[in-house]
């Protein structure tokens, strides 16, 4: 994987990126048609490079890839879910006020 | 000591960026706070018809994004996730507080729009992400071939309700009022819809479901009669509040708490500004929260030529 930048999935490697993966990882479903999404893509770059190496970024556009968030019971957008040893231990909906701070404050309790 | 500015502009939607392309392009030190991320409730706007010159209309985000391209453009720095705690008239000066530190600046303009009203009844913060929503344009998709309700009949809930309309299997449209507020046009277009469906006069009560939602209970506001309405989405739209806490006790606001301002969008205090929706206003469009931007970033201008 190409460290330091979001990985986008879709319907058929979301499996294997996501669920067998030995970093925890962070994934955003998200759709360019979802305004906040969009506004808040900067913050997952930036989360991705600070975080390379250690937490896997990923980005799941619902556009293409309807399945992968049917299955992950997303009804709303942007939502980011938090995974670890292939479970789902976290999420987070909508933009928060403190969104980086928010979200590093997650993956750090996950990488202790 | 605070970095100084010639103009602070507090909000990053339509009003704001506007005023901060005019104030930046003047050559005016400019510095743009936004709470979280620009574009504002513009942003959240599927299909804008009435942008002029736009005959195919133009989607929300995409305005915004170019608008706030323009505004770094000509120079203004942009802020984001800088939440104002404080404003603080100086002598000839302002200051502003925020979550990550002080600012000082010749001249504030305060465009801070406002926030949607929740509907404070049981189910509302349980399920929301979950079926509860306040954005059609984001979560319509995931509701295709379903049942909806939209709360609040003004203009937003009919017009991001009819977005709906084309591919979920009814709306359900339920108004407080024994009329809808929208406008006509948009009226005449959503009752033309056959799976749309209308509940005038009533008020939600609660909002149920396992873990995600399932039904709605509406109760008629003169008869007290309630019904359940089963559905699998709700929408919210029933108004909005204007960001101004942290302006109480600093400048003149109305009783809505929308700030007060002379026809040059001055405020009680010299050197403040307000514009778009925040301010004490009738008419609430994008392109008047625009033309309020403009004319405030000009008085601000103005006003420190005198200074």
């Amino acid at each position: 994987m190409e460290e330091g930048k979001p990985i986008s999935l879709t319907d058929e490697d979301f499996e294997a990126e996501v669920l067998k993966a030995q970093t925890p990882v962070l994934v955003d479903f998200w759709a360019p048609w979802c305004g906040p999404c969009r506004m808040a893509g900067p913050v997952l770059d930036k989360i991705a490079e600070e975080y390379g190496g250690k937490v896997k970024v990923c980005k799941v556009n619902v556009e293409d890839q309807r399945q992968v968030a049917i299955d992950n019971g997303i009804m709303s957008i942007p939502t980011l879910n938090f995974y670890k040893n292939g479970e789902l231990v976290d999420q987070m909906t909508g933009v928060t006020p403190n969104y980086e701070s928010d979200i590093k404050k997650k993956l750090d309790s996950q990488l202790e | 000591m605070p970095d100084s500015y010639d103009v602070i502009i507090i909000g990053g939607g339509p009003a704001g960026l506007t005023a901060a392309v005019y104030a930046s392009r003047e050559g005016l030190n400019t510095i743009l706070l936004e709470k979280m991320m620009c574009g504002g409730r513009v942003a959240l706007t599927a299909n804008i018809e009435n942008w002029p010159g736009t005959p195919d209309g133009v989607t929300g985000i995409d305005l915004m994004e170019k608008l706030k391209q323009q505004a770094q453009k000509f120079g203004t720095q942009i802020t984001e996730f800088a939440e104002v705690t404080k404003v603080e008239p100086l002598e000839k000066a302002v200051k502003v507080v925020t979550n990550g530190g002080s600012y000082i600046g010749k001249t504030l303009i305060v465009a801070t729009g406002s926030v949607p009203k929740k509907l404070n009844v049981p189910g509302e913060d349980k399920f929301y992400g979950k079926g509860v929503s306040y954005c059609a344009t984001c979560d319509g998709p995931f509701y295709k071939g379903k049942d909806v309700a939209v709360i609040g009949c003004g203009d937003s809930g009919l017009q991001e309700g009819e977005s709906l309309l084309g591919f979920v299997k009814t709306v359900t449209f339920i108004a407080y009022r024994p009329f809808m507020k929208a406008r006509q046009i948009l009226q005449e277009r959503v009752k033309k819809k056959p799976n749309a469906k209308f509940l005038l006069n009533h008020i939600v009560t609660s909002i149920n479901g396992d873990k995600t939602v399932a039904s709605i209970t509406a109760k008629e506001r003169q008869t007290d009669e309630e019904q359940t309405i089963d559905v699998q989405g709700v929408f919210v739209y029933i108004g909005f509040l204007p960001n101004t806490n942290f302006l109480q006790g600093v400048v003149n606001l109305d009783p809505a708490g929308c700030v007060i301002t002379d026809d040059n969008m001055q405020t009680s205090v010299r050197g403040i500004y307000a514009a778009g929706d925040v301010r004490s206003k009738k008419i609430r469009q994008i392109t008047n929260a625009c033309g309020e931007g403009t004319i405030a970033a000009i008085a601000a201008r103005d006003y420190i030529k005198e200074l």
